[in-house]
């Protein structure tokens, strides 16, 4: 079967401006997304990872509009969102959901449960009023929780239940696209795993499509048909989750998976520590974004920026920004600790 | 082979709060030991009360907070019993600790220099210049760059990662016998994790300090831990060698925790979920605390809590399959994986 | 820094234009013909044409702006209707009475209100704590001129202290050769700033005392007095040195009731007086400097407050 795209972002560019000087005029701008591009299809769900400041939270945040980028194009069904007005944004809300990290922040507490999913339901006309009792707790069953908690406040569940009623939310207006943005971060492992399974679930029954945000390599790996790799605004590699976790090409990427604690003893692996921190998005480093931590870098990645490739020893659809992907798998390279 | 010392033990210590609501009881039933030169870890997840068991034992805990029973031995001697007095002069000299949030934990009035050179005059009377000198070595230490310029800085002026290595040289300061480090990484990314966890273990390889790393994340117990001590609600209910742990974990809790564990290392077809969510400290079970999420729980599991019972090998467990008194089956299914009770247990019988 | 010092100057400048259209327009604002009123009732009609030449009514509001602005620029503020002085003169011959005045209750209400906050902070939730934020309650709600003269009525009036009727008799050349003067009026101020005071300290260091770095600094083996005195305490101040700078432009200006309970000659008296007789020159003078001065106050809040708290720096 062909694979239908849903998303297309092109060259989406978000930077945010700096005040500063006497008269508070722009001095200069956090790149926070500079110019990345992507696409989801439908009913997969795609993962962007990255540490703190990669850009990952703001590239969902755009798609959405809920900040408006800066440049670029974010392509649902073929409609650029960027171009199109605000009220006929408002139309395509409803495709378009988010969930975020902190449920509890996003919902009015002094609102029940009920009333926040029939708040979401009555502003896109998903239904009639008199049938929306019966949906919100047909939402509730779904996300496993009890009809009659519809009456309940958010204070009066915990963590986990709270990020049920913000995915009830979001499917209360039937939508084909759900941005979850740190979605599982704050849960403790074990409702973690109840959370995963329920949007694995979710999935399978209503055809949706997941836009996953997060920090976590194993989440994402448990969750994902694809992945996209950012550091600094930018894409550093992107590719199913096979070929990305079994034979990422991108030092960055090896680096981050090598990084990561893994849960059993006796699995010693060889880490590569990368040094210093990341650097500020304000003064990005030239040319390859990672040249100033990366064991490999050359004069020229200070100065060329490398482009996302597929190498002849990747999988079609795996593709890294690096100069020099062959000669590291030949050993040509070696790293310079 | 010689027994090796033991530098800290914890036995049954309880710790409860007063609050609005009653009191809570934050830490009921706390027991492990450390042995010198080796890391504890101390996992659990949020409400577990593993923070308040590393607060307990330097008794640092808020106003309200009250350690009700128990003994915190260090090097045989029960810091419970000590003096105020007694115990300012151990804090940040024998021991001393590090805290989860890099940026909130230093002062951010004071240089860095003057935090860690406080501890410095505190403890082993040092000049103010003696203890500027001993400062940028500590940073220089910790792997700071240009130490004799970053002494100068204050804290807003440094990056998470590089306030967690001055946390890590100030609680270095006095050479400690032990190193209690509360989630020191939990707010750090992972590649800046990966740093500090490295920092630790050189230094605790270079130092010999003993250390009680506090974490929720199993796969930060398994790279850095000799020991381990799982906590739920406010119990160790397994402690264990690392391997035992990992390999053969014994307790339902610990086998759920590790099933539910996304994994980016290995490929898992679905996620083994613990049902149901920690149990609030005002409502705890009479039984087991974990008996009311745990598939293999008994009407035993329900009416009785079980203590915590040491094997062979010195591994304990707090769980009723592994007694003498266990009523439910001999083999036990727990999240896909198949433990034998110790007794034989009621046995089934089948209908023709 | 010095950045900032200069944009924060010249942030000022539209405030004090403000202020300067404000002033003026109070001429215009009150009611009928601002020469009748100056003139007085039954004046003749050439005695109202004269003075209204001389205030420059005669010119078009925007040039009557530029002229009243050119000449404050200057320090002209015009002349008292009453005295014929220079309202300049007028204004400095007071101002001195009314800062020392501000100054001093300053330094009380700061004295008192940090003893009281730290105290109250330390034993949160004991009666030393109760006791002190129930009088600090009792100090921010009882109005000054009441306070006033129930000092008057026991000290002064009452014969608790014999001499004390001094108080009483103030000389309208200034006053500061003698403390006994000075007391009463201070303490009438400075008791009411040091309930504000006492209740941010508070307030604030039960903030800072559940900060992570105060359970670090006791990680570190530092004693409770240090924990408080130089790990609290330092951060606890930073919010507290904008309410006193605050306070003291505050007393600067406002201290007009106190000023008429105890007859003081200070800028508050010399402005009720004007306002009494309506000599509006004076009104005028005395609301533009006391603008001016809160602004200045403001201004130097502002800018020790960046000073102290370093971290704003960066953002």
């Amino acid at each position: 079967m062909e694979k239908q795209e849903l998303l297309k972002v092109e060259g989406l560019k978000q930077y945010f401006p700096i005040k500063g000087g006497f008269l508070g005029r722009t001095v200069n701008h956090v790149k926070a997304v500079d110019d990345i591009s992507f696409t989801v299809y439908e009913g997969e769900t795609v993962s962007i990872v990255g540490e703190s400041g990669c850009g990952k939270s703001t590239t969902g945040r755009a798609i959405l509009r809920l900040e408006e980028p800066t440049e670029g194009k974010v392509e649902f069904r073929g409609v650029n969102l960027a171009d199109i007005s605000k009220r006929q944004m408002r139309n395509y809300r409803k495709d378009l959901q988010i969930i975020f990290q902190d449920p509890y922040a996003s919902i009015n507490p002094r609102q029940t449960v009920a009333s926040v999913l029939t708040e979401a339901m009555e502003i896109q006309k998903v239904l009639p009023a008199n049938k929306r009792r019966h949906r919100v707790e047909e939402l509730l069953e779904t996300v496993g929780l009890l009809p009659y908690q519809a009456d309940r406040f958010p204070h009066e569940f915990s963590g986990g239940q709270r990020q049920r009623i913000g995915i009830a939310r979001a499917l209360s207006v039937n939508p084909q696209l759900i941005i979850c943005d740190e979605a599982v971060s704050a849960l403790d492992v074990s409702i973690q795993a109840q959370v995963l399974n329920l949007l694995e679930e979710l999935q399978e029954e209503f055809k949706l499509t997941y836009l996953f945000i997060s920090h976590d390599l194993g989440v994402v790996r448990h969750i994902s048909d694809r992945i996209i790799v950012m550091y600094l605004g930018k894409i550093m590699e992107i590719g199913d989750k096979t070929s990305l976790f079994e034979n990422p090409k991108h030092p960055y990427t090896k680096a981050l998976l090598s990084a990561i604690p893994v849960p059993d003893p006796d699995k010693k692996k060889e880490r590569i520590v990368l040094r210093g921190d990341v650097p500020s998005p304000i003064d990005p480093p030239s040319g390859c974004r990672f040249h100033t931590r990366c064991p490999y870098a050359t004069a020229k990645c200070k100065v060329e920026v490398p482009v996302l490739r597929t190498a002849s020893s990747m999988k079609e659809g795996h593709e890294a920004a690096c100069h020099y992907i062959e000669e590291i798998e030949s050993g040509e390279k070696q790293p310079n600790y | 082979m010689s027994v090796p010392e033991i530098i800290l033990e914890v036995k049954n210590l309880k710790t409860s709060f007063a609050t609005d609501s009653g009191e809570v009881r934050a830490v009921d039933g706390v027991s492990f030991k450390l042995p010198k030169g080796q890391t504890i870890g101390i996992v659990g997840e949020s409400g577990s009360g593993k923070s308040i068991t590393s607060l307990s034992i330097l008794r640092l805990l808020a106003s309200n907070g009250k350690i009700k029973e128990g003994e915190v031995l260090y090097k045989g001697q029960d810091l419970l019993k000590f003096s105020e007095d007694q115990m300012r002069k151990l804090r940040g000299n024998e021991i001393s600790m590090i805290f989860q949030e890099p940026m909130t934990s230093l002062n951010p009035v004071y240089t860095v220099g003057q935090q860690i050179g406080e501890a410095l005059m505190l403890h082993q009377n040092m000049s103010k210049k003696e203890a500027h000198i001993r400062s940028v070595e500590l940073l220089k230490l910790v792997g700071i760059p240009s130490p004799d310029k970053r002494v100068k800085n204050y804290p807003f002026e440094l990056s998470g990662g590089m306030r967690q290595r001055v946390m890590i040289a100030m609680s270095l300061a006095c050479d400690p016998e032990i190193l209690i480090a509360d989630e020191p990484t939990t707010a750090l990314d992972v590649t800046i994790q990966a740093q500090i966890l490295e920092l630790i273990k050189e230094l605790q390889d270079r130092l010999g300090m003993s250390v009680v790393f506090i974490t929720h994340d199993l796969g930060v117990v398994a790279e850095t831990c000799d020991y381990v001590a799982v906590m739920y609600a406010g119990q160790v209910v397994e402690y264990a060698d690392i391997r035992s742990l990992f390999h053969y974990p014994k307790l339902p809790y610990t086998i759920g925790l590790l099933k539910s564990l996304p994994r980016h290392d290995i490929e898992q077809d679905k996620l083994e979920p613990i049902k149901g969510n920690v149990p609030s400290p005002h409502d705890m079970p009479v039984g087991c605390r974990f008996s009311p999420r745990c598939p293999a729980a008994t009407d035993l599991c329900r009416a009785k809590m079980p203590q915590l019972e040491t094997d062979e090998k010195g591994n304990q467990v707090r769980c009723w399959i592994y007694s003498e008194e266990w009523d439910g089956e001999s083999e036990v299914n727990i999240y896909g994986e198949t433990r034998i009770a110790k007794s034989r247990g009621t046995e089934t019988v089948l209908p023709d | 820094m010095t950045k900032y010092i200069i944009r924060r100057l010249l942030q000022t400048i539209p405030v004090l234009i403000g202020v300067t259209i404000l002033v003026f327009s109070l001429m215009h604002l009150v009611p009928g013909d601002p020469a009748q009123i100056v003139a007085g009732e039954g004046a003749s009609e050439q005695t109202v044409e004269n003075i209204r030449e001389r205030l420059g009514l005669n010119e078009s509001i925007p040039v009557q702006y530029g002229n009243f602005l050119g000449n404050a620029v200057q320090g002209d503020l015009g002349s008292s209707i009453r005295s014929g002085r220079p309202v300049m003169e007028e204004i400095a011959s007071r101002f001195w009475v009314t800062f020392e005045l501000a100054f001093y209750s300053t330094i009380l209400a700061v004295f008192l209100g940090l003893i009281a906050g730290i105290v109250s902070a330390v034993r949160h939730y004991t009666l030393a704590d109760t006791s002190i934020m129930i009088v600090a309650l009792f100090g921010l709600s009882m109005p000054n001129f009441w306070f006033g003269l129930l000092l008057i009525q026991w000290f002064a009036i009452g014969n608790w202290m014999p001499e004390s009727l001094e108080f009483l008799k103030m000389r309208p050349s200034g006053w500061g050769d003698s403390w006994r003067q000075i007391i009463l009026p201070v303490v009438t101020l400075g008791t009411g700033g040091a309930a504000i005071i006492a209740r941010m300290t508070r307030s604030s260091m039960l903030e800072v005392v559940g900060q992570d770095y105060i359970r670090t600094a006791r990680a570190k083996g530092v004693s409770e007095r240090l924990v408080t005195y130089r790990h609290a305490l330092k951060n606890a101040l930073i919010p507290v040195v904008t309410v006193v700078g605050l306070e003291f432009g505050g007393f600067l200006g406002g201290a007009v009731l106190t000023e008429t309970i105890f007859a003081i000659n200070g800028m508050g008296r010399l402005t009720i007086d004007a306002i009494r007789t309506r000599d509006f020159p004076v009104v005028q003078g005395t609301v533009l400097v006391i603008s001016v001065i809160f602004v200045l106050v403001n201004l130097i809040v502002d800018i020790s407050y960046r000073l102290l708290n370093k971290r704003i720096d960066l953002n």
